[in-house]
C-alpha cells in the first residue's frame, strides 16, 4: 500500500499545479504599478488643447484613468459601462485618448456620449508606454495619495464594476477616514 | 490546363504577401555607430511583445511593438546602456517582458528550481541504486516453489 502512496501524492500535486495553470489567463500580465505611485503625465486636454492636466493636479482625490481610442472596437462596448459607472457618481473618470487623432476621438465621444471628466491626448502613445498599457481598453484606479490600486486590462464589464471597482473604492474611502 | 493557368496569378499574389510580411517588422533606424546598432538588434530580440506574447518586439508588427522599438531606438541612440533599457521596460511592463528574467526573489525558483529537482532526482537515484537487492529474504517455501516450477518446465 505504502509504495503506491508516493506516486499518488506526486500525481495529486501535479494535477493541482496543472489545474491552477489551466485557470490562469496567460494574457493577464500583473501590472508592476499596483501599490506604487502612478506614472507622471502632463498632457493636453482633448476638448481644450491649451489646457494641460498633470498627475499632480489630480492628487487628493480618488480617480479612474480609462484608456480608450476611437479605433478600439471593444472600447465601444465598454463605453456603456463607463457611462453607467460615471452616472453612479462614485469617482471621476479621466480618459486617455490613446494613439488616436484628436478629431476622431472627439467625433467618437460626440456620437457615443462623453462620460469623462476630461480626456487627455496621447497621440504618440508615450504616456501609454509609461503606464504599461498594452491592450486598449485599460482602466486604472488611483487613490488620493496618487497610488495605483487596481488595473483592468481589457473592457470593463458591469460585473467587474460591481464586484471589483465599487468595493475597492469603498475600501479606499474608509482608509482615508 | 485551365486550372494551372488560373492558379498562377493567385500564387504570385500570395508570394507578394509572403515577401511583404517578412519585411514589415524592419524599421529604417539609422545608428551613428555599429555598437549601438548591435545593441539595438540584441535588445529587440530580448524584449517580449506583450500583445502577441510569443513574439519578441523585433518580430512583431503590433503597434505597441513598433512603439517599443522606437523607444528602444531613442534610448540607445541617446547613449543609454542595456541595463537602462531593460529597467525602463520592466518598470512599465514587469519582468514578463524580459525573455531572460532577472534573478530576484520572484524569479528565484525559476532559476534554481530545475537544479533543486536535479539534486533531488540524483539523491533518489543513488539511494535506489545503492539499496541492497536482497531486502526480501529468500525463504524455504520460496525455494520449494521455485523447484516445483523448474520441474514442471523440464517435463
Amino acid at each position: 500500500m505504502k509504495r503506491y502512496l508516493i506516486p499518488l501524492a506526486v500525481f495529486i500535486v501535479l494535477v493541482v499545479f496543472l489545474a491552477i495553470g489551466l485557470k490562469l489567463d496567460p494574457k493577464h500580465i500583473p501590472s508592476p504599478f499596483i501599490g506604487k505611485q502612478a506614472p507622471q503625465f502632463d498632457l493636453p486636454v482633448l476638448h481644450n488643447p491649451q489646457q494641460r492636466i498633470t498627475t499632480a493636479d489630480l492628487k487628493g482625490q480618488v480617480w479612474l484613468l480609462n484608456v480608450w481610442a476611437s479605433w478600439c472596437v471593444s472600447c465601444r462596448a465598454e463605453h456603456e459601462v463607463v457611462k453607467r459607472f460615471v452616472a453612479m457618481g462614485v469617482a471621476p473618470v479621466y480618459g486617455l485618448n490613446y494613439k488616436d487623432k484628436p478629431e476622431d476621438g472627439k467625433a467618437w465621444l460626440a456620437a457615443l456620449g462623453n462620460p469623462y471628466k476630461s480626456s487627455l491626448i496621447d497621440i504618440s502613445g508615450d504616456t501609454g508606454i509609461d503606464w504599461g498599457v498594452y491592450g486598449v481598453p485599460e482602466t486604472f484606479v488611483i487613490d488620493k495619495q496618487g497610488i495605483v490600486r487596481y488595473k483592468q486590462v481589457g473592457p470593463l464589464t458591469d460585473t467587474i464594476v460591481d464586484e471589483k471597482i465599487i468595493p475597492l473604492l469603498r475600501e479606499i474611502n474608509t482608509e482615508a477616514g | 490546363m485551365w486550372i494551372r493557368r488560373g492558379l498562377l496569378p493567385v500564387t504570385m499574389v500570395l508570394l507578394f504577401f509572403v515577401s511583404f510580411s517578412s519585411q514589415a517588422a524592419i524599421d529604417a533606424y539609422q545608428f551613428d555607430d555599429q555598437e549601438k546598432e548591435a545593441l539595438y538588434k540584441k535588445l529587440i530580440k530580448e524584449l517580449r511583445c506583450t500583445v502577441c506574447q510569443n513574439q519578441d518586439i523585433g518580430d512583431s508588427n503590433a503597434e505597441l511593438a513598433k512603439d517599443l522599438r522606437r523607444k528602444t531606438y531613442e534610448m540607445i541612440s541617446r547613449g543609454e546602456d542595456e541595463e537602462f533599457v531593460l529597467d525602463y521596460m520592466s518598470q512599465r511592463y514587469g519582468d514578463f517582458v524580459l525573455y531572460r528574467p532577472r534573478l530576484n526573489t520572484n524569479t528565484l525558483m525559476l532559476w534554481i528550481g530545475p537544479f533543486i529537482i536535479l539534486v533531488i532526482a540524483l539523491f533518489l537515484l543513488i539511494r535506489f541504486i545503492r539499496r541492497p537487492a536482497d531486502e526480501v529474504p529468500f525463504t524455504e517455501t520460496d525455494k520449494a516453489q521455485a523447484e516445483k516450477l523448474l520441474e514442471r518446465e523440464e517435463k
